[in-house]
């Protein structure tokens, strides 16, 4: 993390070429450079440096404030509970969201818990960092889209950044934030291109949304590494003359909707496009808010997502489930195509 | 066992004291509780008043105390007053936690007091972080969680465990094992059923103690804590004891064997206690006084409880995000 050094030594320049992974480490530095009451820890992130690199160099720079952990969920996510009550702001990570499913009880018993029993008194600011998704090979419990799970819960806030910026910001908002905040990362992010991301300025607050690309003839809202897939159906479809205003939700809580329904008060008609399977995915919660809303839809609206099963580890198989632009396109076009 | 040890005049009275406080509290919760006054679960400590009554004494105020639903002793023990601790309960407006805790999760950390839990074994990750913590921030904290022999066969606690040792962190864990997880006898779910036993697989001390004799409590806490405080990482212990009342209110107990309850009342701290004081020649007036002072005190605290308003239904959304 070549960059990250060069920030720690000269100041803060106001941009920085960043890959997705280098950006999040950005973050981290920042994070525990301006906030001392910090700690970064789970498995393999300090010596190893993160299996994905995310951390390295931390350990170096920061000390024993950067630690590795024994392969104990339970223990990563209970002890940042713990610490948070003391008034530290740990910043932990599971590896793979899916293994966050064997210490829940930390995040939904414990960390969503804290401020509301108190009353304020005794908080649980803690930051957890995670990645998940399918990529190929990845077996049935490493390729899970999980995010619906933590929604489910008040007390939690959701990100789930996909640029190099959007982590960034993410990760700064989500480590000064009061709340518990889940950083919902995606490992094929990590390594992809350098892009100029801004380090100087002030936390942004949580819950922003993104505009994409603006289009008349319907609004696309999506979240995470899919939004790439999105962003490609939509450019194909130029062609087509069909005109795609693409919304990507960054957070998911705190879930802001006002530039969707203004979107949805131009086109008429709404795609909800993301990895995870549909039912009780999020994509329900974004229709369900539009149908209370009352902005009138011309057509019914759709999701997009991967049908109801188990992800196998075959990537013929997997991208027979998985959304792809083809697909992705396919369903956009007959959205718009339909007679109001 | 330290049965024949005679206790010290002026900290036996102190203690004789604290464990009527304790278990005047709790005859008032089921009372409460009986009346309707407090609804939900609740699940008290009668018998076990010897663990709280030793160990928070040796606590300071920066230390920090994890208990478990079973927690209304290791709260009133560590400071937490009585009448607002009733309060919660009663779920009124003036309770610690303004009625959202209520008997088995609530908190009270301007008292060093960070929690019931009501499930069972995670309050013991939580406390390793509060150890954490102290490492990092110069306070020194200690971290003491209390959880009974059923939390031992629980993950998050084995995870605890090896947590702490690997860092020797700051944390006393507490065992309190009263022969039951739940309403199963612990000897039938572990094959060794001396659980202290576990702590030298985790590379830490262990100690099985009379949980029923506040000093002897008291000695091991700390010798645990003097540990703690050196640096030298946690310390298990295991403190048996029996309570003399079903797991929660309203249980029926059909699962003790005839005659294990009065056998436990013969031994109980309170029983025992006032006897050695007396042997030694302390006045009854003055083990009288232990009992009623405590009993003037909780009936106060019980008024002040029920004169307060119930939690107003309008609040109960605050305070979900900051």
């Amino acid at each position: 993390m070549p960059e990250a050094t060069t920030m720690a030594t000269t100041g803060a320049p106001a941009g920085l070429n960043l890959r997705y992974g280098e950006a999040i480490n950005a973050g981290l530095v920042r994070l525990l450079t301006e906030l001392p009451e910090t700690l970064v820890y789970g498995e393999d992130v300090a010596k190893p440096g993160g299996v994905f690199g995310v951390t390295r160099g931390l350990r170096r720079r920061f000390g024993d404030r950067v630690f590795d952990t024994p392969i104990s969920e339970a223990a990563i996510l209970g002890s940042a509970v713990g610490a948070a009550l003391m008034g530290l702001r740990p910043i932990v990570e599971i590896m793979w969201a899916d293994f966050s499913l064997v210490a829940l009880d930390q995040l939904v018993n414990q960390a969503a818990n804290a401020r509301y029993v108190s009353r304020g008194e005794a908080p649980a600011p803690i930051v957890v960092r995670t990645q998940q998704g399918n990529a190929p090979g990845a077996c049935a419990q490493h390729s899970q889209s999980l995010e619906a799970l933590f929604l489910h819960v008040p007390g939690l806030r959701v990100v789930m950044p996909w640029t190099a910026q959007d982590g960034y910001d993410a990760l700064l908002a989500a480590g000064y934030s009061d709340d518990p905040v889940i950083v919902i990362e995606n490992r094929t992010l990590y390594a992809g291109e350098k892009t100029e991301v801004r380090i100087d300025g002030p936390p942004r607050p949580a819950g922003w949304t993104t505009v994409r690309r603006p289009g008349r003839d319907a609004t696309v809202v999506t979240w995470g590494a899919i939004t790439a897939r999105v962003l490609a159906a939509a450019d194909r479809l130029v062609a087509d003359g069909i005109d795609l205003e693409v919304v990507e939700l960054t957070w998911l809580n705190p879930l802001d909707l006002t530039e969707v329904l203004g979107s949805l008060g131009r086109t008429g008609r709404l795609a909800v496009v993301h990895e995870a399977n549909v039912t009780g995915g999020f994509g329900a919660e974004v229709l369900a808010r539009v149908a209370e809303s009352g902005v009138p839809l011309s057509t019914a609206p759709v999701r997009i997502g991967t049908p109801d099963s188990r992800i196998p580890a075959a990537p013929s198989l997997a991208e027979a489930l998985v959304p792809s632009v083809d697909r992705i396109a396919a369903q956009l076009t007959k959205l718009v195509q339909e007679k109001p | 066992m330290s049965d024949d040890r005679l206790p010290d005049p002026t900290q036996g009275l102190a203690d004789l004291h604290g464990l009527w406080r304790i278990r005047v509290l709790e005859e008032k919760v089921r009372d409460l509780r009986l009346s309707g006054e407090i609804a939900g679960s609740v699940h008290l400590a009668i018998g076990q008043e010897a663990g709280p009554v030793g160990v928070c004494t040796e606590l300071t105020e920066a230390d920090a105390l994890f208990a478990t639903y079973r927690g209304h002793g290791w709260a009133l023990a560590r400071g937490v007053p009585a009448d607002a601790m009733l309060a919660e309960l009663a779920g009124r407006t003036t309770g610690l936690n303004g009625g959202r805790g209520g008997s088995a999760y609530f908190t009270a950390p301007r008292y060093g007091f960070h929690g019931e839990n009501s499930i069972v074994g995670a309050g013991a990750p939580i406390a390793v972080g509060a150890a954490l913590a102290g490492k990092h921030d110069g306070s020194g904290r200690i971290a003491v969680t209390v959880f009974g022999d059923g939390a031992l066969n629980q993950g998050a606690t084995h995870e605890a465990l090896n947590f702490a040792a690997a860092f020797k962190l700051g944390v006393v864990f507490v065992c309190e094992n009263n022969l039951y997880s739940e309403l199963t006898p612990i000897a039938d779910m572990v094959a060794e059923p001396e659980l202290y036993k576990r702590a030298a697989a985790y590379g830490m001390a262990g100690e099985r103690l009379d949980g029923n004799d506040p000093s002897a409590v008291r000695d091991a806490a700390r010798r645990a804590l003097e540990r703690a405080r050196a640096g030298q990482g946690p310390t298990l212990l295991e403190l048996m004891t029996q309570r003399l009342v079903g797991h929660y209110i309203g249980d029926a107990e059909q699962y003790r064997p005839a005659g294990e309850v009065e056998r436990a009342k013969q031994t109980e701290p309170i029983v025992r206690l006032r006897a050695a004081l007396a042997a030694e020649g302390v006045p009854d007036t003055d083990l009288d006084d232990c009992e009623n002072g405590a009993r003037e005190e909780i009936e106060q605290a019980a008024a002040a409880a029920l004169a307060a308003p119930i939690a107003d239904g309008a609040t109960a959304k605050e305070h979900i995000y900051a």
